[in-house]
């Protein structure tokens, strides 16, 4: 698969600051890509980088094959954290002048911003001034000015921050159906369950460094710890949460007398189920067996919790 | 370029449309006028104010004199004692009273004459009175020569002296002064337009921060362009600001003089007054030619030299300050904490006025003017100051403008060089009241 970024050993330092060190992705063509971090750790300056606000001390960064220069403002997209509009100006003319500095023609402009006001309905507000939009209102101007120009690579900083759920969900459609468009999305965030239904790629960045990257369901397979959920019909608990105990970590163990179900956590040395579900076929009726996969969210945490320095 | 134009466009266009800056282009004008006219209605008021004395005249001589002086009324108190005379002059509330004392001669008459008054009088108004008993005095000792009073009237007209410079231009008395007071005008001029649109600028870079639109628009252009686009957005809609001030000023001026009927006479008049010149008659052909004179001096300026440094220097340094100005809105979060960062800005500017109207007023040419003429950060006013005697001889020497022009753009280079550095790191920063320690780092990033 191709790829429409890639950076190679990015290191930048402000002053005595290191915000990024060494740091290489490949970011593939069409697809969402979840660059999580927590607060600090570089993500900001990577985005920026990318976006040649800012350059990188060494190293270099390839959009679609090719060194960055400044002609790929054109065809990046970027929604920042920080972000927000004059205050004076009308909406319309606003959207205009920001669809114009990257490029499109007053004509071109005016007519994807009619159609783009229309598809989120908000076509009346043309003529209203920034400063008579609420915070949500606001943000779904600069997610049409940041998709306006038909990007190839888009980024998105926290795009759901100021949302209500609702137009957070319209938002989320809008960024899917941009991707099914043909887009390749760069997707900053620290809220796991919309990566964990975004994104198909994640690049974790901590302390300067990546620490992770690749594709979300590999990683997650390597993430799994060989722990099931077990849930057995016995008439009687027995022994054997004791005897498997004695072998296997074993968690929460319960036994509700009434369904005479024994539910538990365990942890097999292997993948090899084999000999478990033998065992436990023996003693009753294996009501469910089922292998835990690690959220994003526990990748996450247990990762940054082990790379901290 | 394409960019650059939008940004200019849209910086012009927010300033313009802003309603402070409607209403200040016009009611500026409206509120200049009118202080003027209620100043000249004041002096107006104030002159017409005829000041009351009296006049106790034991003498034989002054019988009439003091009834010449200007916009003093004279009551003349006969037969009362001086005690009498000043405890009524006292009770009447008039201004004073002059006492001229019974003597057989008018130098002794004058020796022993007294003024009494409640509080001590003004100057004009006691030169006005001498000048009345001096005139008498000098006419008895020119008539015991021989000399007649027509004949003095004669011989009192003025004379000046005829200059040249060494090339045998004819130069004109004065014409320093006024060179330099029309120096300073322009000098002032760029100072306020500095300080005034200089200010706009960090605003309206400060306004970017705070809104947050910043990094939404440097995703697009070059930090640089954002500033410079800003910088002469502002100045364009200052430009613009500036000839409606001049036009509307103009046109309300003349309304003005139309409705006080205030002609260049009543003018003078209020504002220093000659008395001593009417009272005594004195050759009133010698005012008109001094206007005469001063018009030749006006016409002899370099105007149009002038205007051309005058737009160079303006652009040139108007450029370096603002710049200056947006590097510090970029470095803040908001306009109190620029304070710290105001005063070396507007010290030079300071300087370079107070010098100007000091030392370039006394010697155009000086060493200190000369010096502070080259200094990039103050050229641009005092040189101003200097260049309204012309450029070359007698003026101001061509290695000067020459240095002092290359200087001005070399440092105008490096100080935008320097200020977009600050302000490429600045306007992504937030949260921090950053000190001179950090504004130095950032150059390094």
């Amino acid at each position: 698969m191709s790829t429409i970024l890639a950076a190679k050993g990015v290191s930048k330092k402000f002053g005595d600051h290191i915000a990024l060190n060494n740091v290489s992705l490949e970011i593939p063509k069409n697809c969402i890509y979840g660059l999580l971090g927590p607060n600090g750790a570089g993500k900001t300056t990577l985005i920026r980088i990318i976006n040649q606000i800012t350059y990188p001390d060494t190293g270099a960064v390839f959009f679609d094959g090719e060194p960055l220069k400044p002609e790929h403002i054109a065809t990046i997209g970027y929604l920042p954290e920080e972000r927000g509009l004059y205050k004076s100006m009308k909406v319309g003319e606003q959207a205009l002048y920001l669809a114009q500095l990257k490029g499109l023609s007053k004509a071109e402009a005016t007519k994807r911003l009619k159609y783009w006001f229309d598809r989120l309905d908000i076509g009346d507000w043309w003529n209203k001034k920034v400063q008579e939009l609420s915070k949500g209102m606001a943000q779904k101007i600069q997610f049409v000015v940041t998709v306006l120009h038909q990007p190839k690579l888009l980024i998105f900083d926290e795009p759901f921050s100021g949302f209500d759920p609702i137009n957070a969900n319209i938002i989320k459609d809008e960024i899917l159906h941009l991707k099914d468009e043909g887009a390749s999305i760069i997707f900053s965030t620290h809220r796991m369950e919309s990566v964990e239904e975004l994104c198909e790629y994640i690049a974790l960045i901590h302390q300067s460094e990546k620490i992770l990257d690749g594709k979300l369901s590999d990683i997650k397979k390597e993430y799994k710890n060989n722990i099931f959920n077990v849930g057995l019909q016995v008439s009687e608990q027995n022994d054997i949460v004791k005897k498997l105990g004695d072998t296997h970590q074993i968690w929460a163990p319960t036994y509700n007398k009434q369904d005479e179900q024994l539910d538990f956590k365990i942890q097999l040395p292997s993948n090899d189920t084999g000999a478990l579900l033998g065992y436990l076929s023996e003693k009753g009726k294996v009501n469910h067996f089922v292998e835990t996969i690690p959220s994003a969210n526990d990748i996450f945490i247990q990762t940054v919790k082990s790379k901290t320095k | 370029m394409g960019k650059l134009s939008l940004i200019i466009k849209r910086e012009y266009l927010a300033k313009v449309k802003n309603k402070s800056f409607i209403i200040m282009t016009f009611l500026s004008p409206v509120l200049m006028v009118g202080m003027v006219a209620l100043v000249l209605y004041l002096a107006m008021l104030n002159g017409s104010d005829k000041r009351v004395i009296t006049v106790l005249n034991e003498s034989s001589f002054y019988t009439d004199d003091f009834g010449k002086m200007e916009d003093v009324s004279v009551v003349k108190l006969k037969n009362l004692t001086l005690e009498q005379a000043k405890d009524s002059t006292e009770q009447l509330g008039y201004y004073g009273l002059v006492y001229v004392p019974n003597a057989s001669t008018l130098e002794e008459a004058t020796k022993e004459s007294y003024f009494y008054s409640k509080e001590s009088p003004t100057d004009g108004f006691l030169n006005e009175l001498e000048d009345i008993f001096q005139y008498r005095l000098k006419q008895k000792r020119l008539e015991s020569l021989g000399v007649s009073e027509d004949q003095y009237a004669a011989i009192s007209k003025n004379f000046s002296i005829h200059t040249a410079t060494f090339q045998g231009k004819e130069n004109l008395k004065g014409l320093n002064e006024l060179n330099a007071i029309i120096g300073g005008g322009f000098g002032y001029l760029i100072m306020m337009f500095i300080i005034i649109y200089g200010s706009f600028v960090m605003r309206s870079v400060i306004e970017e921060k705070t809104s947050r639109v910043i990094e939404v628009i440097i995703s697009s252009v070059k930090p640089f362009q954002l500033m410079m686009g800003k910088i002469i957005g502002t100045s364009l809609a200052g430009v613009t600001q500036f000839v409606i001030w001049v036009v509307s000023g103009s046109i309300l001026f003349l309304v003005v003089f139309l409705i006080f009927d205030l002609d260049m006479e009543a003018l003078e008049n209020a504002g220093s007054g000659l008395p001593q010149a009417k009272a005594m008659n004195v050759a009133s052909s010698g005012m008109e030619e001094n206007i005469q004179q001063y018009a030749e001096m006006f016409l002899q300026i370099p105007w149009v030299s002038l205007f051309s440094f005058f737009l160079v220097y303006f652009i040139l340094g108007y450029l370096i300050y603002s710049s200056i100005y947006a590097a510090i809105g970029a470095a803040v979060d908001n306009e109190t904490d620029t304070q710290q960062f105001m005063l070396p800005v507007i010290s030079p500017l300071m300087l370079a006025i107070y010098v100007g109207f000091i030392s370039v007023f006394s010697n155009p040419h000086g060493p200190v003017a000369v010096g502070f003429s080259l200094f990039p950060l103050t050229s641009p006013i005092v040189m101003l100051m200097r260049l309204s005697s012309g450029v070359g001889e007698g003026g101001v020497p061509v290695w000067q403008l020459v240095v002092s022009i290359a200087l001005l753009i070399v440092t105008f280079l490096s100080i935008v060089w320097l200020a977009a550095k600050i302000y490429r790191i600045g306007i992504l920063m937030y949260g921090k009241k950053p000190s001179y320690k950090d504004l130095y780092k950032w150059l390094k990033y």
